[in-house]
């Protein structure tokens, strides 16, 4: 790891200062791509703005039909979360399913979403769940938010401050996990939400994506059957030494009819 | 005194305590006054001509005290690693040793060889200074495999081995076995690939160098299986240096399994540059060093034959293997592919006819060595899979095709080399299914598969030899060294012992089994007796610990130690009790005048041994201190049956393995909790190799694709189920303990089972090891 300076600004405010006063700086949220990156010295900011004293970004709140989650909550808090258990079991379960116990402990909901890994869980969440990303800036619409292999549309100076999940009639999330990095090879979030059935892929491809054949046809019918015969093309999915994109595709049917199931 | 025997007892590893706590002393936890770090530059080339090296900006950099290349090592006309293992080829013709520098000379030819270092004041200012050093690659085409190494054509590594060729070696009687062939009744063939694995010890290797002014001496701790080995290797073959000027020590050292028994080149490099710089320096590999830097194991391509006649009577193997040495001849390469492999082809069973040819190949890879089980799991592999396949072509029950094949009588003499001095394979075997609940397996299968599931059963009857071994056939065979072992009891004034021994704890509990030997023997409490190892300062010599060899060799030695204890400690006594040393006999720590109740304890005697004032002085010298050196008259020949049980989820071509049954013979058994922790973890090494660990070289470039653990799936304990395991013995007959080994057993045995497991549940011929779930998904949907 190469040297760096190191801040721990109070407000978002602070924080967006000390993020446009040059140099390369980068927030630091629960660090768990960006401080391993650093000791690989893949990456090497000038400037860490730890994000963890700012109490605006943290905690979960149940608001109207919905829960709002702050940016640096910690995957470990929403997965025992008593409202997000009891409102959002899917997402409470997706959140526990993240990485290990340190991983959990760690990791936060902004901080996965900001670096938007393509094997991540959390962007599975945010877009199948139609949930609303929430700036300092703006409101940003789960499906404008992600924008391709870790990209967003945040702008620079951007943070995310919380993310706003609307309850779902009925959501689950199955993974099929990379045996070696436990990673979501395919992750597939299938959801009734008010807006309309969504399923979200994650680990599949350069960033997460809905398939909209299988959301048609479980409009039509809630039921396993409905999206057992549907497979997406695998010409554009990821493929490397553990999972061919055909083999990626196959499992994008199989873990949407287990969610399918799971959220019966 | 009786309750002092804990033979046969799970007495609790003494070790623990300071494992548990945090206490343990490890290598990098060694930080002496003074202490400089040392940063590796390495080849990030497969393959690559070295133009020129620039260290001038790096030597600018805050805190560097040096950097040596290969132009300094060749300047000061120090050697290159040597191999520990001659072998002789088919044409009588010793095999191909090319140079394997410490610093690369003018060529880099794996990702990872050492091409320079920079020792600095910190570890992070020799890292920020090795990535200054500027290294002027040609970049060369690189080959990692031995199929594409052999062609003509390809890309050539060394010029002293001509086709990248190491030796081609044989083993048997060609003429028999192609005979047996040409009547046999059936012929099962495979081709199949023995993966590479990278051994991933938790420990990465560290070393610790230093040189004194004051007595020219210099002092070497590492993390290392053998450190009079190492001493004599680097000494003798590398740096010159008076052995007796060298104390190596390898403290708390964190898991081994092969891969630290070698003399690698940081280890010499840091020695011979502690005197340059006049500072200890360090050096700790980080995780992705260790992947590049430790010797790999494994990595064979074998067609292999058996002929059998109709009633399913095996009449003979054939086996072509290409075995790939890596860039290099690592310190025991050579000998694993051939001495520990193609003799082991026998396997449990009276194959009359056993040809076996190898083909050595260099490729630029890092260097592959013995790695937990070293040859014998490849020859496991061979056997168990051929013999399993045969029985389902023949529709034998493959139960039953292995109990018309078992070896029954012993002594049995191998076609190949060996003679196996005891066993008893229908036991395992028979005891093995009992606990796996074979009967009722037709029915399990039948449930999952209205579950949608696919259940299979898969056998492997191993055999390996360990307590390596007769010096003098090691020799015969092309060892470059011996393979006793040493051993030495000190009993103290007090009457408490300290054993020192040239075997080295790595995991393997031999402060407690070691222990509970000598408190047995001597009849005093484990907690009164302390191993020493790992010290050539402390330890009178010693060859290591590999080859499931530490009690079956190292306990004998100490054993003999003992011996030698207990006849001077009768002498003792018959003085003290005024009676005859041939009328004293030595039980439950007492000395007894046979036959009277006449008796001194065995404190008593040790404390007269120190204080002798009422003593034979004309006869014997005080104290009770005894050495000795002990050189096996054969191998050991553990065996086992294990029997694996999956099932497999076609539609994800998930494998979960429900039940794995192991039931092995390792003799007699001193601790059982630590041979069932050796059982456990070498079952699960084997399960890694056959269902998650793939090492994979990028065809192209030679990069290492599975650098991290991100890639490289080590097993996990969600993979592995609990485990099912039994023994059985039949004690060795050539060595006092009656013992055998246990530590390798696992991984020797497992991947065959497994495999047989899957290709059983999925009525297929083969998979490739590891068996992946998008391999398995692919083969159990038909898929290319």
């Amino acid at each position: 790891m190469h040297a760096f300076n190191y801040q721990h600004p109070k407000s978002v405010a602070d924080a967006a200062a000390a993020l446009s006063k040059g140099g390369d700086a980068k927030l630091l949220a629960g660090g768990q791509s960006l401080v391993a990156a650093m000791k690989l010295r893949l990456a090497a900011p000038t400037d860490l703005i730890d994000l963890s004293g700012i109490k605006e970004l943290a905690g979960i709140k149940v608001e109207g039909a919905g829960i709002t989650i702050g940016a640096m909550t910690r995957h470990a808090e929403v997965a025992r979360s008593e409202e997000v258990r009891a409102k959002i079991p899917a997402l409470a379960g997706l959140a526990g399913g993240i990485g290990d116990r340190m991983v959990r402990n760690m990791g936060t909901l902004g901080g996965s979403l900001a670096h938007n890994d393509p094997v991540a869980d959390y962007p599975a969440a945010v877009l199948g769940l139609n949930a609303t990303v929430n700036t300092n800036k703006r409101k940003i619409a789960a499906d404008d938010f992600f924008k391709g292999m870790f990209e967003t549309a945040l702008q620079t100076g951007e943070i995310i401050v919380s993310v706003s999940f609307p309850v779902p009639k009925r959501a689950a999330y199955i993974k099929f996990r990379n045996p070696a990095s436990r990673y979501a090879i395919v992750g597939v979030l299938a959801a009734e939400t008010g807006s309309g059935v969504r399923v979200a892929v994650t680990g599949a491809a350069s960033s997460v994506f809905r398939v909209a054949a299988m959301e048609k046809a479980l409009a039509a019918k809630w039921s396993p059957d409905a999206v057992a015969g549907i497979s997406v093309p695998s010409a554009g999915l990821n493929s490397d030494m553990h999972a061919s994109a055909e083999y990626r595709a196959h499992l994008v049917t199989v873990m949407a009819r287990r969610a399918v199931e799971a959220a019966k | 005194m009786g309750d002092m025997n804990t033979i046969g007892v799970s007495v609790k590893r003494k070790e623990d305590y300071r494992f548990l706590t945090g206490a343990g002393n490890y290598t990098d936890d060694v930080t002496l006054p003074h202490q400089s770090y040392a940063c590796f530059v390495r080849s990030p080339h497969a393959h690559a001509k070295i133009k020129g090296i620039k260290k001038d900006k790096a030597l600018r950099a805050p805190g560097v005290l040096a950097i040596y290349t290969g132009e300094d090592w060749a300047a000061a006309k120090v050697g290159g690693l040597p191999c520990g293992w001659l072998i002789t080829d088919v044409h009588g013709q010793p095999m191909k040793e090319p140079l394997h520098p410490c610093l690369a000379q003018g060529k880099a030819n794996h990702v990872g060889d050492q091409i320079a270092v920079v020792i600095a004041e910190t570890y992070n200012q020799a890292r920020d200074a090795a990535e200054l050093v500027e290294v002027d690659y040609a970049v060369l085409p690189a080959v990692v495999d031995v199929a594409s190494a052999l062609k003509q054509g390809a890309p050539q590594i060394h010029e002293a081995a001509p086709g990248n060729t190491c030796y081609v070696w044989a083993l048997g009687d060609k003429g028999a076995t192609d005979k047996a062939f040409a009547s046999a009744a059936h012929v099962t063939k495979l081709e199949f690939i023995n993966n590479r694995l990278v051994p991933n010890a938790i420990e990465p290797r560290a070393v610790n160098a230093s040189y004194a002014r004051h007595d020219e001496s210099y002092t070497l701790y590492v993390a290392n299986q053998n450190p009079h080995v190492e001493r004599l290797l680097m000494t003798a073959f590398v740096l010159g240096l008076p052995e007796q000027k060298v104390r190596v020590i390898a403290p708390d050292v964190g898991g081994g399994f092969g891969s630290k028994i070698y003399l690698y080149a940081e280890d010499v490099v840091l020695t011979w540059a502690s005197k340059r710089v006049n500072r200890p320096i360090k050096w700790t590999a980080e995780r992705s060093e260790s992947f590049v830097s430790d010797a790999h194991g494994r990595d064979h391509a074998t067609t292999a034959e058996l002929a059998l006649d109709k009633d399913g009577k095996f009449l003979a193997l054939r086996v072509h293997t290409k075995a790939a040495m890596g860039a290099y001849l690592s310190t025991f390469g050579s000998c694993v592919p051939t001495i520990l492999y193609a003799t082991l082809l026998a396997g449990q069973y009276t194959t009359p006819a056993i040809y076996a040819e190898v083909t050595a190949v260099f490729t630029n890879t890092v260097p592959v060595d013995a790695y937990r089980g070293a040859g014998r799991p490849e020859a496991t592999y061979v056997v168990e899979r051929l013999v399993e396949t045969a029985a389902r072509e023949m529709k034998i029950d493959p139960a039953e095709i292995r109990r018309r094949n078992f070896i029954k009588t012993f002594p049995y003499q191998t076609p190949v080399a060996l003679q196996y001095d005891i066993g008893d394979y229908e036991a395992t075997l028979a005891e093995a299914m009992k606990l796996a609940d074979v009967a009722g397996f037709p029915a399990r299968r039948a449930e999952a598969a209205k579950r949608g599931k696919k259940r299979g059963l898969g056998y492997s009857c191993y055999i390996e030899a360990c307590g390596i071994a007769p010096s003098a056939v090691a020799g015969a065979l092309g060892a470059r060294a011996g393979l006793f072992e040493a051993g030495e009891i000190r009993v103290h004034p007090t009457g408490k012992v300290t054993v020192f021994t040239g075997s080295h704890s790595h995991g393997q509990g031999h402060e407690t089994t070691f222990a509970q030997v000598v408190a047995s023997r001597l009849g005093i409490p484990v907690d009164d007796v302390d191993v020493v190892h790992g010290d050539t300062g402390r330890v009178l010599f010693g060859m290591g610990t590999y080859g499931s060899r530490s009690l079956a060799v190292g306990g004998t030695a100490i054993v003999k130690a003992l011996d030698k204890v207990v006849n001077k400690g009768k002498k003792i006594a018959a003085h003290l009790l005024e009676a005859s040393d041939t009328d004293i006999e030595f039980k439950d720590g007492q000395f007894k005048v046979a036959g009277t109740d006449k008796a001194v304890p065995f404190g008593s005697v040790a404390l007269t041994a120190y204080v002798p004032h009422n003593y034979p002085h004309d006869k014997l010298e005080p104290g009770l201190n005894e050495q000795a050196f002990y050189d096996p008259s054969n191998f050991t020949f553990p065996a086992g049956s294990h029997i694996c049980e999956v099932e497999i989820d076609p539609d994800t071509g998930i494998t979960r393995i429900v039940n794995f049954t192991a039931v092995d013979d390792f003799g007699n058994i001193v601790n059982p909790m630590i041979v069932e922790g050796q059982v456990h973890g070498g079952l699960t090494q084997g399960i890694g190799q056959a269902l998650t660990e793939a090492c994979v070289y990028d065809k192209e470039s030679g990069q290492l694709l599975t650098g991290s653990y991100l890639d490289y799936c080590m097993p996990r304990a969600d993979d592995v189920p609990s485990y099912k395991v039994g023994t059985k013995v039949t004690a060795c007959t050539h060595n006092p303990l009656g013992v055998k080994g246990c530590g390798e057993a696992g991984a020797i045995g497992a991947p065959p089972a497994l495999i047989n497991a899957i290709t059983d549940a999925l009525g297929i011929r083969e998979i490739e090891m590891p068996a992946t779930p998008e391999r398995v998904w692919r083969a159990a949907n038909k898929k290319a």
